[in-house]
């Protein structure tokens, strides 16, 4: 008992060890890697680089370690601390940096033509900022897709089948019929909201981020209750791309034009519409549904790529 | 000092999930926890930011009945930068999750340790 809890501690737990029994023709296999694994443990077990790790350890370098780790850490915490008393009191205003907040309350929604403060602050002052946002998504989804994407050229296929692997039979719960009646009603309303909270980005606490990551989670509780395959016969990995590349190049030329053509980078040349209305902010509603789609297509990827390693179904 | 402390209260809650998570990272071997003890890490930095923006007694920066004086709104620059902090977590924790997984995959291990040592030994091998 305190052995498995010690294994599971330092999580030299092995996740496979008892997964055989779901996956019957995936037995030898498995096998043939445990057999492989202990001989590579014997091996490393033996090897001069884990006796000197090891004799290091032995030479107190653990306690070293351990004892340096607390040092810094109670010095962290105490560094942090000790200016957190010194920072104005909590819930008063700070009156030496009110400028930008200043400009921002009370000439926001004329220059800006949002509703919304926040939204108007990084959609309009600071777009440039949102739209590097947009692009660490992008980028993050681009580094998991290389790590995680399952095709035929980079998967050993002696032991594991492509498209079995590919179509998720080991976690599969789609079919399940609670999950599947309660999605029915759920789904449409989540994306109903997500649409909603993503239009009225400039009026309402919300805008592109929580939208998208909303019809995101209506697009991840779909594909869990009715399986990759519905999902697949529109949301494919080529659609994903177009809507990711079209909503970038749209927000990077929208306000790349706008930063480089105007004086002060804010005269958008869109009209802003009556305050209140849907159709206002100028060029903040359309950015907004930029950033959406992107979240969203970022969320639903990430998703699929952890559960069966590809957006879409397969070549 | 003491008294700054308890007044600003929810700052030094944030501090020590800060420093939970920075000890997670430091002193778990297991890879899993490392990411966990990041993530707390980050929610500690959300909870300081939005402190940090709040003003007693004021409402949320949305434009209500064409109020627009500072006296009626709180703070809106760090509910933005709060946002960025949310989606570089996120980024970052896919990544992280997804490197981990190649570790488990080739080591079959999710031992900090045991990577770094079975990893010399590949070297080695080579």
């Amino acid at each position: 008992m305190k052995d498995k809890f010690k294994k599971w501690l330092y999580g030299d737990e092995d996740l496979l060890e008892n997964i055989s029994d779901t996956v019957e023709e995936h037995d030898a296999p498995r096998e043939v890697l445990k057999e492989e694994k202990r001989r590579l443990d014997s091996d490393i077990v033996r090897h001069p680089v884990t006796k000197s790790i090891e004799g290091a350890e032995k030479k107190g370098m653990k306690a070293l370690y351990t004892v340096t780790a607390v040092i810094s850490c109670i010095a962290l915490i105490g560094i942090l601390l000790y200016i957190v008393a010194r920072l104005p009191l909590y819930g008063q205003e700070n009156v030496r940096a009110d400028e930008v907040i200043r400009r921002y309350i009370e000439d926001g929604l004329q220059e800006t033509g949002a509703v919304n403060i926040v939204s108007g602050m990084i959609l309009d002052y600071r777009a440039f900022d949102t739209l590097g946002e947009s692009h660490v998504l992008f980028t993050a989804l681009i580094c998991v897709t290389i790590l995680l994407r399952i095709d035929s050229r980079n998967m050993r296929t002696d032991y594991e089948d492509y498209y079995t692997i590919r179509q998720d039979r080991y976690f599969d719960i789609s079919g399940d019929s609670v999950l599947s009646r309660v999605g029915l009603f759920l789904i449409p309303c989540i994306l109903v909201f997500g649409i909603y909270v993503l239009l009225n980005g400039q009026l309402s606490p919300g805008g592109g981020f929580s939208g998208g990551a909303v019809m995101g989670a209506g697009l991840i509780l779909f594909s869990s209750a009715f399986g990759f395959f519905t999902v697949d016969r529109f949301f494919t990995l080529k659609l994903s791309n177009r809507i990711t590349f079209v909503a970038l190049s749209f927000y990077s030329f929208a306000k790349g034009y706008v930063f480089f053509m105007g004086a002060n980078g804010l005269d958008s040349h869109v009209p802003k519409g009556v305050p209140g209305a849907i159709l206002s902010g100028g060029l903040i509603l359309p950015l907004d549904v930029a950033v959406g789609m992107v979240v969203a297509c970022t969320m639903f990827g990430f998703y699929s790529l952890f559960r069966r390693g590809s957006i879409g179904g397969p070549k | 000092m003491i008294s700054t402390l308890l007044n600003n209260s929810e700052e030094v809650v944030a501090i020590i999930l800060f420093g939970i998570g920075f000890t997670m990272l430091l002193f778990h071997r297991n890879l899993i926890r490392k990411l966990i003890g990041m993530n707390i890490m980050d929610t500690g930095t959300f909870l300081f930011l939005a402190s940090m923006g709040y003003i007693t007694g004021r409402k949320a920066p949305i434009v209500v009945n064409g109020v627009q004086e500072m006296k009626a709104y709180i703070n809106p620059v760090p509910a933005g930068l709060v946002l960025t902090g949310i989606v570089v977590s996120v980024s970052v924790t896919a990544v992280m999750l997804s490197l981990t997984i190649r570790l488990y995959k080739r080591y079959h291990t999710l031992n900090l340790d045991d990577i770094y040592a079975m990893s010399k030994h590949d070297m080695e091998d080579r």
